[in-house]
């Protein structure tokens, strides 16, 4: 498929009801989730770097609700909205950041490296562009066994500039794999704004790869919902990958250390206003979905969830220096895999 | 029992592999129609088919990558990168992928991924082609480092590398390939990882390499017999991580000095490692100060008697021990 063919975004099932109340809880979660990490790295309970996602949570929520269960996921370091997204329990997700026993990788992975494999959550990636190899390597699994499941690759606009990006989607392209790979343009990799690091439009690039490539409006959940459904049912069919780029914005710096030089308060305040959680709350309330009273009983019942988070990652022992050793490879028991 | 070369041996260990286990497969530049650089793979795309012989773009982070992935997702993929080399492009996914998502994880998941690779310089290719970085991969927790020597054990370590739940950087020197040895023909031979081999049999000086330099030291053993009368254990340590220190200590501790060649760089090479625990296990049994013979501190040059001149050799060997009674 070729630059400027039109490829429509808005098919697919549209999202019922119920799953509207999904999505509105699950980016409600995230945006209380990633705040409450904040005070808690100001507080010195979380460590190391820290990437919050507030503002891109349509992003998470419409892309991963449209994966099926046995679909298999990888990600950049802003992780934690996809793992939640995902359905990881929260005291897991917030133990692991405390860098307890009990979190998500027992303490030895932190923000940046969330896995679980029970929900085929397959890490969050630290290495700008490192995961989108692996990404292609999944989608080599699902065709070779003759499966049907995908891969989801979520990364940010930095990872384009990458080689690690043009040899994984060109793998992919050649060998038709089911791979949708969901690009977070933020606008910003770290303070560099993305049109002065990419020579050309981020769908356009990935475009040339002869793979379907769309631009959507990453702050609307349901167009994310949509244009994911759509990328996931090409893929599954054998027509090789899809690639989706979303247009969203983070509210917060880089990571915490971030003194945010290079943008404007006004800035900032400007996407504020396209905010994703108002919009679907204004149109489901439009829609006669929910009122202000159920809405904020839906506010107190996820922030009751993240205080619970807390409480169960601060009750987590930390892990004993006994276990240092633990995991560094897996016992070879005289078979392999 | 069967005499073959290297190379056929090394094939060998991936055919019964495939037959062996449906999730096993290969990747790499070139090894389908051409047959492998070093024709390790010839005839393997005629019997398996180009799903399960995958001939690959020059990608090779890309390609370790997808391996790391299929790996993840229930298979044993087998990436050749053509020369080790090359490797040091795909190091992000060999170093701060393979090794490490076991750990990272906290033990949910394993990289059962085999990396092959051709190594070592002697051949007039220059400085990009020529190295030995078998210690740079030894340096990495979490990933084992098979060397081979001879024939018999590369085909017992590769096929034991095709059962091990965690990444393999398995090492073939390129001298080595057209090398004959006796190979088992029992399909379920397997030499342990860990396990290194006294190939030969002294009392008064112990010469450690592994795989080139183990020839070295070979080589080395027969002139210091012929020309000198002294004799020389000679240990092939097969695989340098995990790395079985305990057959070196228990040599030293008889024969009282101490010899370790590689291709490498002396500089911050591996020979250092070996060199510092023998001093650390075995300081009180030490006639002389443990000796390394290694590559010279320079870029491999392409002139011939200027290479041969940065390659550590027998006749090196020999005056390392000489200089050392
Ligand atoms: C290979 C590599 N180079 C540099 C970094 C440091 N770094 C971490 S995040 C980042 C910016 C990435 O931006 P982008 O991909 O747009 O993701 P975003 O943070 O905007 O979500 C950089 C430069 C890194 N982690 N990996
Ligand atoms: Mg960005």
């Amino acid at each position: 498929m070729s630059v400027g063919q039109a490829i429509p975004t808005m098919v697919g099932e549209p999202p019922d009801d119920e799953l509207q109340q999904r999505f509105l809880y699950e980016m409600l979660l995230i945006r209380r989730f990633e705040e409450k990490c904040a005070e808690m790295y100001t507080r010195g309970k979380i460590r190391g770097f820290l990437h919050l996602y507030t503002g891109e949570e349509a992003c998470a929520v419409g892309a991963i609700n449209a994966l099926r269960d046995d679909d298999k996921i990888v990600t950049h370091y802003r992780d934690h909205g996809h793992a939640l997204a995902r359905g990881v329990e929260p005291n897991r997700i917030m133990a692991e950041l405390f860098a307890r026993v009990g979190g998500t990788n027992e303490g030895r992975g932190g923000s940046m490296h969330i896995f679980d494999v029970s929900r085929n959550f397959l890490g969050g990636y630290a290495i700008v562009a490192g995961h989108m190899p692996i990404a292609t390597g999944l989608g080599l699994a699902a065709n070779l066994s003759d499966e049907d499941w995908a891969a989801l690759c979520i990364f940010g606009d930095g990872g384009v500039g990458e080689g690690e990006f043009h040899e994984a989607l060109n793998l992919a392209a050649i060998w038709k794999l089911p791979v949708v790979w969901f690009c977070e343009n933020n606008g910003y990799g770290m303070g560099v704004p993305f049109d002065d690091s990419l020579a050309n439009d981020v769908y356009k690039i990935a475009a040339s790869y002869q793979m379907p490539s769309v631009r959507i409006d990453g702050m609307d959940v349901l167009e994310v919902y949509s244009a994911t459904q759509l990328a996931l049912a090409h893929v599954r069919e054998g027509n090789g990958p899809y690639f989706i780029e979303a247009l969203t914005y983070r509210y917060r710096g880089h990571s915490m250390a971030d003194p945010e030089l290079y943008r404007t308060k006004a800035e900032v305040e400007e996407y504020r206003q396209r905010d994703a959680i108002q919009r679907l709350k204004r149109s489901m309330i439009a829609d006669g979905l929910i009122d202000e009273p159920t809405y904020q009983a839906l506010v107190a019942q996820v922030d009751a969830e993240v205080d619970e988070a807390v409480a169960f990652a601060d009750a987590s022992p930390e892990p004993g220096l006994h276990t240092l050793y633990d995991h560094i490879t897996k016992e070879y028991e005289g078979e392999s895999g | 029992m069967t005499e073959m070369r290297m190379r056929d041996a090394i094939r060998e260990a991936m055919r019964e592999e495939m037959l062996r286990d449906e999730r096993v497969f290969l990747m790499g530049e070139d090894i389908g129609a051409y047959g492998g650089s070093y024709a390790c793979t010839r005839g393997l795309l005629d019997e398996f088919g180009p799903e399960r012989v995958r001939d690959t773009p020059i990608s090779e982070s890309g390609i370790v990558g997808a391996g790391v992935g299929a790996a993840l997702a229930g298979f044993i993929p087998m990436v050749e990168i053509m020369t080790i080399n090359f490797s040091l492009v795909a190091l992000d996914q060999i170093v701060n992928n393979a090794s490490k998502l076991h750990y990272m994880s906290g033990g949910q998941v394993n990289v059962p991924l085999v990396l092959r690779m051709a190594s070592g310089g002697g051949s007039q290719l220059g400085a990009t082609h020529s190295h030995s970085l078998e210690g740079m991969f030894a340096h990495f927790p979490g990933l084992t480092v098979v060397c081979p020597a001879f024939p018999g054990d590369a085909k017992g370590l590769l096929k034991r590398s095709f059962r091990e739940p965690n990444p393999v950087v398995f090492i073939e020197h390129t001298a080595l390939y057209g090398a004959r040895g006796e190979v088992p023909d029992d399909p379920d031979h397997l030499v342990e990882f860990g396990q290194a081999a006294t190939v030969r049999s002294g009392k008064d000086v112990t010469l450690v390499g592994y795989s080139g330099s183990v020839h070295q030291c070979y080589r080395a053993a027969d002139m210091l017999a012929e020309e000198h009368g002294l004799t020389a254990d000679v240990i092939d340590l097969r695989t340098i991580r995990p790395l079985d220190m305990s057959s070196v200590i228990r040599s030293v501790r008889r024969t009282n000095r101490a010899v370790v060649v590689e291709d490498d760089w002396k500089f911050g090479g591996f020979a250092g490692e070996i060199a510092a625990q023998i001093m650390e296990r075995a300081f009180d049994w030490l006639d002389a100060p443990v000796a390394r013979v290694a590559g010279k501190d320079v870029p491999m040059p392409y002139n011939r008697n200027l290479e041969y001149a940065a390659l550590p050799s027998e006749e090196d060997v020999v005056e390392a021990v000489l200089s050392m009674l």
